[in-house]
């Protein structure tokens, strides 16, 4: 038995190492006084921090993608919530084919999304701007919502909506009273995972983006002069850090807002 | 209090409930009772307004509660999950139907540990639900339909969730609020047990259709139908044959007792035609210990399996004549001895033992 748990402990050291070892590359050669990414190092430096601050390009991608992300993941948090609530809620005929086709673009080739959202665009005479990205990024992130949207109305028990009714309640106070407080916990892992997938995502970004550049098309484009690669490896410590800053709130508010509930808050990550 | 008319409802082409009439009076503890899938909840939920009749209409208080939503009735409901909100204390909990009534903080505040004081649960106020047992869960839910004082309370299985010890001392902590507050009671439930505890008048329901509405005792006294008698404790059928029907009753032949005159009284749901079903209870049997000759009917029989329950002792009888022997039970006293299996028995009965059956 001993045995056995020596060699499963060194089995997930190796699977974490493998999983986290090269982001931890990215803020060691985003201080490194060197324009080769390459041991050794030579010497800590903010320089490439500082030329985030003056790359004109790099804000416009940035903010283009932040307003990308958050305009994506409350359309598709909305749209999720309906699709969740459908499902869990009501009978309707075909019901399960319909549910599936809304969690069909999860295992849709993005590119073949892509290429296909680009046909369908120009057929339709749209132009390419932001508003065909955020489009596009609906449609991938709108199944994420649902799934995780779908579990928290499942968990919501039918009767206790009745009951605010039953107690003299509107539909509306009963929505802001029971439903969305308890709910809340999913809508926030939904708005984080969608604003997520957007904000990184590259295939249909690239298809759909026309003139405008995302903060992924940004990086690409940038991987082709080696001299920038070490500005990238800032603009990378910068994301990390957001990002982990991100799901530390999130995980802190469901944590704290099923504590409310009782439930065992450790139980199932996100 | 509540008239209920013609109601049907059906959910596609499945009729959930067929024609039902019933008048519930105020008041009163009414139970629902019936197997599970009989349309009771239902009905429950069409006077709660969560569901509309397909056809019919409900009447509270001389007012008619076609497309009335549920929260314009004056019904409250306590459900079977509780549904008590899990995000607010129990004193929110309680305070929560209390919005639209005027009255200060301390006034809400003193209401709410009145009410909680009444079902037992005085300084729970700041108790979160998930620190509760099921039968204060159960004590809130009531207390927050209470707080309202609503002309109806609606019950929908609330002790099924409970052990059998709890689910017993709710039962009489139930009946005794009622009394206490005076609010018509309706009380869904497929516990036979709990109905005849607790109720002033049941409505027996199989299948949508109310089979008998009646006060407890005349409901497993007089049940009008075979299928009413048997759902309610036990009873025991034999073949019977209309001999002559005479202004006080019906002469009738029944196998393995004989000959036997049957008041009116005993045939509720009526006679019509001459081959019969009787209904016996087994406490409407009784065995004969000694030869001493007591006015009424006798047969001759034998023990066939003996159960003894410390109070009362259950015997399987075969009586000359039947194939299935009859269940018969008998209060244990001091002097009454036990019968072992394979004891010759004589079985008696009086004139209102036997019940006629279509």
């Amino acid at each position: 038995m001993r045995r056995k748990s020596g060699a499963l402990a060194v089995y997930a050291a190796a699977f974490l190492v493998f999983l986290y070892a090269p982001a931890i590359l990215l803020p060691v050669f985003a201080f490194n006084d060197s324009k080769i990414i390459a041991f050794p190092l030579s010497g800590f430096t903010l320089e490439w921090f500082r030329q985030i601050l003056g790359a004109d390009a790099l804000h416009d991608a940035t903010l283009n993608s932040l307003f990308i992300a958050m305009t994506t993941a409350v359309l598709a948090t909305a749209l999720g919530t309906f699709a969740a609530r459908a499902a869990t809620r009501y009978k309707f005929p075909a019901k399960a084919g319909i549910m599936g086709l809304v969690m069909t673009p999860l295992v849709l080739p993005e590119i073949i999304v892509g290429v296909s959202l680009l046909v369908a665009i120009l057929q339709l005479g749209m132009e390419l701007s932001l508003f065909t990205i955020i489009l596009g990024h609906v449609l991938i992130c709108t199944p994420f919502s649902a799934a995780i949207l779908g579990s928290a109305f499942q968990n919501l028990d039918n009767s206790l909506e009745e009951a605010s009714i039953d107690l003299g309640r509107s539909r509306f106070d009963t929505f802001r009273l029971i439903t969305l407080p308890l709910v809340l916990p999913g809508v926030l892992a939904s708005l984080l995972v969608s604003f997520t997938i957007s904000l990184d995502e590259f295939i249909i970004a690239f298809f759909l983006a026309g003139n405008e550049t995302t903060l992924p098309i940004y990086i690409w484009g940038q991987l082709r002069f080696p001299q920038k690669i070490p500005t990238l490896m800032a603009v990378g410590t910068v994301l990390l850090a957001a990002s982990l800053t991100l799901l530390a709130t999130a995980e802190f508010l469901r944590r704290s807002s099923i504590r409310r509930t009782g439930a065992d808050a450790a139980k199932g990550l996100m | 209090m509540i008239r209920i008319n013609c109601v049907s409802k059906r959910f596609g082409d499945i009729r959930a409930l067929d024609e039902v009439s019933a008048e519930i009076h105020e008041s009163e503890f009414f139970s629902l009772l019936g197997p599970s899938g009989c349309g009771k909840t239902t009905l429950l939920r069409m006077i709660a307004g969560f569901d509309e009749p397909s056809e019919g209409e409900i009447f509270i208080d001389g007012k008619s509660m076609d497309g009335v939503p549920p929260n314009r009735r004056p019904t409250n409901m306590v459900f079977q999950s509780y549904a008590i909100f899990p995000h607010l204390n129990v004193a929110e909990n309680v305070a929560y139907g209390l919005h639209a009534r005027k009255g200060t903080r301390v006034e809400i505040r003193r209401q709410v540990a009145e009410t909680l004081d009444m079902v037992g649960l005085a300084g729970f106020e700041d108790r979160q639900p998930h620190a509760l047992s099921g039968g204060q869960k159960q004590r809130v839910a009531l207390a927050r339909a209470l707080i309202l004082k609503p002309k109806v309370l609606l019950l929908d299985e609330p002790l099924s969730a409970l052990d059998r010890q709890l689910r017993e001392q709710m039962q009489t902590e139930l009946r005794h609020l009622q009394r206490a507050v005076g609010i018509t009671f309706v009380f869904v439930t497929h516990d036979q047990e709990e109905a005849l505890t607790m109720s002033d008048r049941i409505a027996v329901i199989f299948e949508g259709k109310v089979a008998q509405l009646d006060s407890p005792l005349e409901l497993y006294r007089r049940p009008v139908t075979k299928r009413v008698g048997e759902f309610i404790g036990v009873m025991n059928f034999l073949g019977a044959r209309l001999l002559a029907e005479e202004s006080g009753g019906y002469e009738v032949e029944v196998e393995g007792l004989g000959r036997v005159k049957v008041p009116k009284r005993q045939a509720p749901g009526g006679v019509s035609g001459s081959r019969l079903t009787a209904g016996i209870r087994p406490e409407m049997l009784t065995l004969e210990f000694d030869d001493a000759e007591i006015p009424g009917r006798r047969a001759n029989g034998k023990v066939v399996d003996t159960q003894y329950l410390g109070d009362m002792t259950y015997y399987e009888i075969a009586l000359e004549g039947i194939g299935k022997p009859l269940t018969l039970s008998m209060r244990n006293t001091a002097d009454r001895p036990i019968l072992e299996p394979g004891t010759a028995a004589k079985v008696r009965w009086g004139p209102d033992s036997v019940l006629l059956l279509n």
